[in-house]
């Protein structure tokens, strides 16, 4: 049995009124690799913040670190203790050389005023040396990759006398090799004594290498899995505490003309030789790594980048999308998979969000805004998605990630769109409001309209798509009828590994 | 080289080399160390104000307010002087000033850092309330008739030379003071923890505060450093002209905020650099000189300056376009 | 809701306490119809400003060539007005002569509108970087084409537009309520508007709902340019002369005056109500401490003094607030 390094005993803590954790006891073993998995607000980001020293615990509740109780666990003193936490915006100075964000946190924890370069350089390069990798030192953060900047923060951890690293979401932007070089720096820590903690809210890579995954679920700890023990769908029932049975969706047999078709599309870097049909009342899925050229199709289709080479047919008609309003204009709506920075307004009014796709045609004959007409739009998206809001003035920020996504849709649909396009529907949406968002698409597809859905969830294009078209590296590897295929072998040419 | 191409710096130097030339080959009298000097000792007084400018772009705000700040050091002084010259010397003017700068620096920080008001709304009003109170408390009268001992420190050189018609010229003590602040502030910004965390800030404040840095201590610095410089800028500005107004400075604050722009700083803050910050000023110092010395009226003096400052900010805007749209090809070999 | 009815209702109690505090310091003179009307005469020059800096600042933007572009429209009407015909001779004073010169200062607000638009929109530069080389630029020009001189003298139907009342109420004034009332129903009742309003807060989701982002800001930076040349016409109207540098104080107050409004410095919030509030209590104390003989620099201080109270007091609420929802 391995030594303990930290394990939370009892822990609770409560807010007004809300109780984030409820008595969990919680263990993370020297050198060990750990999950922690749960879904939104199932109380594992408060973890985070207890073991990081950022908020305090409840009485009653006790941390003990290397087996010894400890009293006061403020940040300070968790770093002092050898706790170190990689936030999933990694928080680096992007103006900043990799050599300064390594070690410029060392300088102020030793209260030095003065810098001396050489001796920075030699800080960073000892703690890359800690896990055999080499950035360029001298580069700005800005410039450097996402993975890159990702080992950039670890190698800042690595600076502290640390035992301990926790990560939180580590591989959502990551690409698949990326993934892969990360996992091997987490294995190289394992010998070398350091502790990991993966927090995520899905199952994913990580699992392959960890050896006991934690489950959390409405503030309580729900077990303590090693993780050979862990599937997908078991998993799934121990976050959400349900059986979750995937429906399959079936189109209408559909003998139409396409909609939409593409031939032989491509992008300098991003996809080559693209080649589809779509047809109304079809979901249509796509999917592949991050930087399989999944989103920059999209794009395209949305008229944001223009294909190099290749034709756009739509309706039988062969067409240019110059921009979005062209797109627009002939039916494309696009659901971008940043919700938060892309999708919506998220300050502004819900109201304001759902009419500002039509809000030309909400006018009286004098081309004022019409209240009435705006009032009735909006109502009609409300109960037709059923949005629940304390009112159509409520900041979109105040909703929930199931309901902002029903406003982007709202938005969307309002359009009456022919061909309607969705990257990561359902990205940071609990199980339950997922099927509801999925519930919604069906309806959607039984109506008529032709859905494109992009999703790096198998399950999801799995079970809601009729056809799915595998992207790797920027073409299409393989074209699927869900029927005739399983989930595994999507996987496999997801991958790469066919 | 390749790096050397992607630093603005960079570009601002060619301009500067390419106008000199251009300017030279009309009027020869502009490359000649009388003139070289003289234009260090009369762009000291932005040169200094840049300074402190450069130090609050980068830690991510602005300062509207120093002229106005300048201005209260500068009447504080010459109030003193006219009254009790005879018992201070220049150090204690300095001193005098720079300590006023200091705090009125440090009011603006304390503002902007507890109450979390933007510091361009902050520094507009505290500008107006600064200027507006010392207006009235002095009827705007203008002060002049310093002691000599002041006006002889002004006309100071460090080593003098003797033109071809036997007039004297040199390095002026003035251009001395304000290499000093540049050796200073570079040494600041480029070697020291505080210099290095207020580019950290200027980048990532939320990344800054999770390091551990002291977000107001860095605050209270850059603004009273900015002060300070305002109060110094104020000394040198009575050894120039001899005369104290309050009307003098106040109004002129875009033009420094444009010169350290135009040297590569940021509004958005954590770039810019010391050395860019130089070339900025030099670039404007020596258009407005070489209009003169090619014979253009002075009239014209702003519209080239204007369409400098669109070219600048534009070409770096395109710059910044296509490095962004470099980034976005993503990577599928 | 909370926050901007808050801001409004702040707007408002200081709006009654400055008519009490004056009208206790000043006596009957301050609420007098006299004193009213030379506020009304007064407060329409900044108050047009204002509207122009108000609709950069909603886009989460600035512009600080509202000045230099007055100054310019104003020089080219002025131009026009005494240059066109020679002193002597009748056309001179020919309120068409007026109305053609209006029109090109206009015009030339316009285009300095277009320009603004082109530099921001296309070329992508930061709004704060783009006005302020515009700034420089238009100054330069206005002294090129006055060679720094003030152009002065103009006909009764020019002057009759700065000095005039109708049923009372001077001219000026009308203009600013038309302009008010212009930017109210552009802000609240046209597509326009709410893009405005959406694209100060998030011009990203806005590029991906179909806004055409370039289209917002270029109509943005003309009706900004419009009414620094409606400026334009009270400013040389009242004055009875152009010149490059007039009004250069004028920038920074109208940014205060828009801020005191409650128009948002991040973009995205502020009301035309709020506005006109703001520029009542400055004028308000302007005109108070006018009447008690105390120098126009006080005014400028307590107007400062003014601002950084309200954003306190603000801030001192929205932190209440946040507790509240916390809790």
């Amino acid at each position: 049995m391995a030594e303990s390094f930290l394990s939370l005993k009892q822990v609770s803590k409560h807010y007004v009124g809300v109780t984030a954790l409820d008595k969990v006891d919680f263990e993370i073993y020297q050198g060990e690799i750990h999950c922690l998995v749960g879904e939104n607000g199932s109380g594992k980001s408060t973890m985070i913040k207890i073991i990081s020293g950022t908020e305090e615990a409840d009485i009653g509740s006790w941390i003990e670190i290397e087996g010894k109780s400890v009293h006061s666990h403020k940040a300070i003193d968790a770093i002092n203790r050898g706790i170190q936490v990689i936030y999933q915006d990694l928080s680096l100075f992007p103006n900043l050389t990799v050599a300064e964000n390594i070690a410029i946190g060392q300088y102020v924890a030793n209260h030095q005023k003065i810098i001396n370069w050489k001796e920075l350089h030699q800080i960073a390069k000892k703690a890359m040396a800690r896990i055999n990798v080499s950035l360029p030192l001298d580069a700005l953060v800005s410039e450097v990759s996402i993975a890159d900047q990702q080992l950039v923060a670890i190698c800042r951890a690595l600076t502290h006398d640390v035992k301990l690293i926790i990560m939180d979401e580590p591989t959502s932007s990551l690409t698949k090799r990326e993934v892969d070089s990360l996992l091997n720096v987490a294995i190289d820590m394992k010998t070398k004594g350091i502790a990991t903690m993966f927090v995520s809210h899905k199952l994913n890579e990580v699992l392959q290498i960890a050896d006991r995954v934690s489950v959390v679920r409405d503030g309580r700890l729900v077990g303590v899995y090693p993780s050979t023990e862990l599937n997908d769908e078991k998993l799934t029932v121990l976050m959400t505490g349900k059986k979750v049975e995937y429906s399959r969706y079936v189109a209408r047999e559909n003998k139409n003309k396409p909609i939409l078709e593409c031939i032989g599309l491509s992008r300098q870097g991003e996809y080559k030789d693209i080649s589809f049909k779509l047809h109304a009342g079809e979901i249509l899925g796509i999917t592949g790594l991050l930087g399989s050229g999944r989103t920059e199709l999209a794009l395209s289709l949305f008229g944001i980048h223009q294909p190099d080479k290749g034709q756009i047919k739509f309706y039988g008609q062969e067409v240019v999308i110059k921009s979005i309003q062209d797109a627009m204009e002939l039916g494309i709506a696009y659901v971008p998979e940043d919700r938060i920075s892309e999708g919506l307004v998220n300050i502004q009014s819900v109201g304001d969000n759902i009419i500002i796709t039509t809000i030309d045609s909400l006018v009286n004959r004098f081309r004022l805004l019409d209240k009435n007409k705006i009032r009735n739009s909006i109502q009609k998206w409300v109960k037709d998605l059923s949005i629940r809001i304390p009112s159509a003035e409520s900041p979109v920020q105040t909703l929930s990630g199931g309901n902002q996504q029903r406003v982007v849709l709202a938005k969307w649909i309002a359009t009456s769109p022919k061909v309607l396009i969705l990257d990561g529907p359902t990205i940071g949406i609990d199980v339950a409001a997922k099927f509801a968002i999925h519930e919604i698409i069906r309806d959607l597809a039984q109506k008529g309209l032709a859905i494109i859905m992009i999703s790096e969830e198998i399950p999801e294009v799995f079970n809601n798509c009729n056809r799915i078209l595998v992207m790797h590296k920027g073409m299409v590897v393989r074209e699927f009828d869900t029927d005739l295929t399983s989930q595994d072998e999507i996987g496999n040419y997801v991958n790469g590994t066919y | 080289m390749k790096k050397l191409l992607n630093r603005h710096e960079t570009y601002v130097f060619i301009a500067v080399v390419v106008f000199s030339i251009i300017i030279t080959i009309i009027n020869p009298n502009f490359f000649t160390l009388e003139n070289l000097f003289d234009l260090l000792k009369s762009y000291s007084l932005m040169g200094t104000f840049a300074i402190g400018m450069l130090f609050v772009l980068i830690s991510g705000g602005i300062d509207i307010s120093f002229t106005a700040i300048a201005t209260v050091a500068g009447y504080t002084i010459a109030v003193l002087l006219l009254n009790v010259g005879d018992h201070l010397n220049i150090y204690m003017v300095f001193l005098i000033a720079g300590s006023i700068g200091i705090a009125l620096g440090f009011l603006n920080a304390v503002i902007i850092h507890v109450f979390r008001i933007p510091s361009i709304i902050t520094t507009i009003a505290t500008l107006n309330i600064f200027y507006g109170l010392l207006t009235v408390i002095t009827k705007g009268k203008w002060l002049y008739g310093f002691p000599t001992w002041f006006g002889d420190f002004a006309t100071t050189r460090v080593f003098t030379l003797y033109s071809a018609h036997g007039n004297p010229y040199g390095l002026s003590i003035i251009t001395v003071i304000w290499i000093g602040l540049v050796f200073i502030s570079w040494f600041l910004l480029r070697f020291t923890i505080l210099g290095r965390s207020l580019y950290a800030m200027g980048g990532n404040v939320n990344s800054a505060k999770r390091a551990g840095f002291n977000i107001f201590g860095n605050t209270a610095f850059v603004y009273s450093y900015m002060g300070l410089m305002a109060g110094i800028g104020s000394v040198i500005q009575a050894l120039l002209v001899q005369t104290v107004a309050p009307n003098s400075l106040v109004g002129k604050e875009m033009d420094v905020i444009a010169a350290v722009v135009l040297g590569g700083a940021s509004l958005t803050g954590g770039t810019g650099s010391v050395i860019g910050t130089i070339l900025g000023v030099t670039l404007i110092a020596i258009m407005g000189n070489g209009l003169t010395l090619m014979h253009v009226p002075a009239l014209w003096y702003k519209v080239v300056i204007g369409l400098v400052i669109l070219i600048s900010v534009g070409v770096s805007a395109y710059r910044r376009k296509m490095s962004a749209h470099k980034r976005v090809i993503i990577e599928n070999d | 809701m909370f926050r901007k009815l808050s801001h409004f209702s702040i707007l408002l109690i200081v709006m009654v306490a400055a008519i009490l505090i004056m009208w206790g310091l000043t006596g009957t003179d301050f609420m007098s119809l006299g004193n009213f009307q030379s506020m009304a005469y007064q407060l329409p020059e900044l108050g047009v400003l204002t509207l122009a800096m108000m609709i950069a600042m909603l886009t989460s933007g600035i512009n600080l060539s509202i000045i230099a572009t007055a100054n310019l429209s104003g020089i080219v009407m002025a131009l026009i007005l005494t240059k066109t015909f020679p002193p002597e001779s009748a056309l001179i004073n020919s309120p068409w002569l007026v109305v053609g010169a209006i029109l090109t200062g206009l015009l030339v607000a316009i285009i300095v509108g277009l320009i603004n638009g082109f530099l921001i929109a296309v070329l992508d530069i930061s709004p704060i970087l783009a006005t302020l080389g515009m700034m420089i630029l238009l100054g330069g020009v206005s002294l090129v084409l006055t060679d720094g001189y003030v152009i002065s003298g103009f006909s009764p139907t020019m002057l009759a537009i700065g000095n005039k009342d109708w049923l009372g109420i001077p001219v000026p004034m009308i203009i600013f309520l038309a302009c008010a009332g212009f930017m109210s129903l552009i802000l609240n009742k046209t597509p326009l508007g709410t893009r405005i309003y959406m694209f100060g807060s998030n011009p990203v989701a806005c590029f991906y709902s179909g806004v055409n982002n370039k289209v917002v800001l270029f109509r943005t930076y003309i009706i900004s340019g419009i009414f620094s040349g409606i400026a334009a016409i009270i400013m040389i109207s009242r004055f009875n002369s152009a010149k490059a540098d007039y009004g250069e104080s004028y920038l920074l107050l109208t940014i205060l005056a828009a801020v005191l409004g409650g128009v948002s410095a991040a973009g995205g919030f502020g009301k035309v109500s709020g506005l006109i509030i703001s520029l009542v209590i400055l004028q308000m104390i302007s005109s108070g401490l006018n009447l008690m003989g105390i120098s126009n620099f006080f005014t400028l201080a307590l107007w400062g003094i003014v601002l950084i109270f309200v954003m306190i007091v603000k801030y001192v609420i929205d932190i209440r607030a946040q507790k509240r929802w916390n809790a």
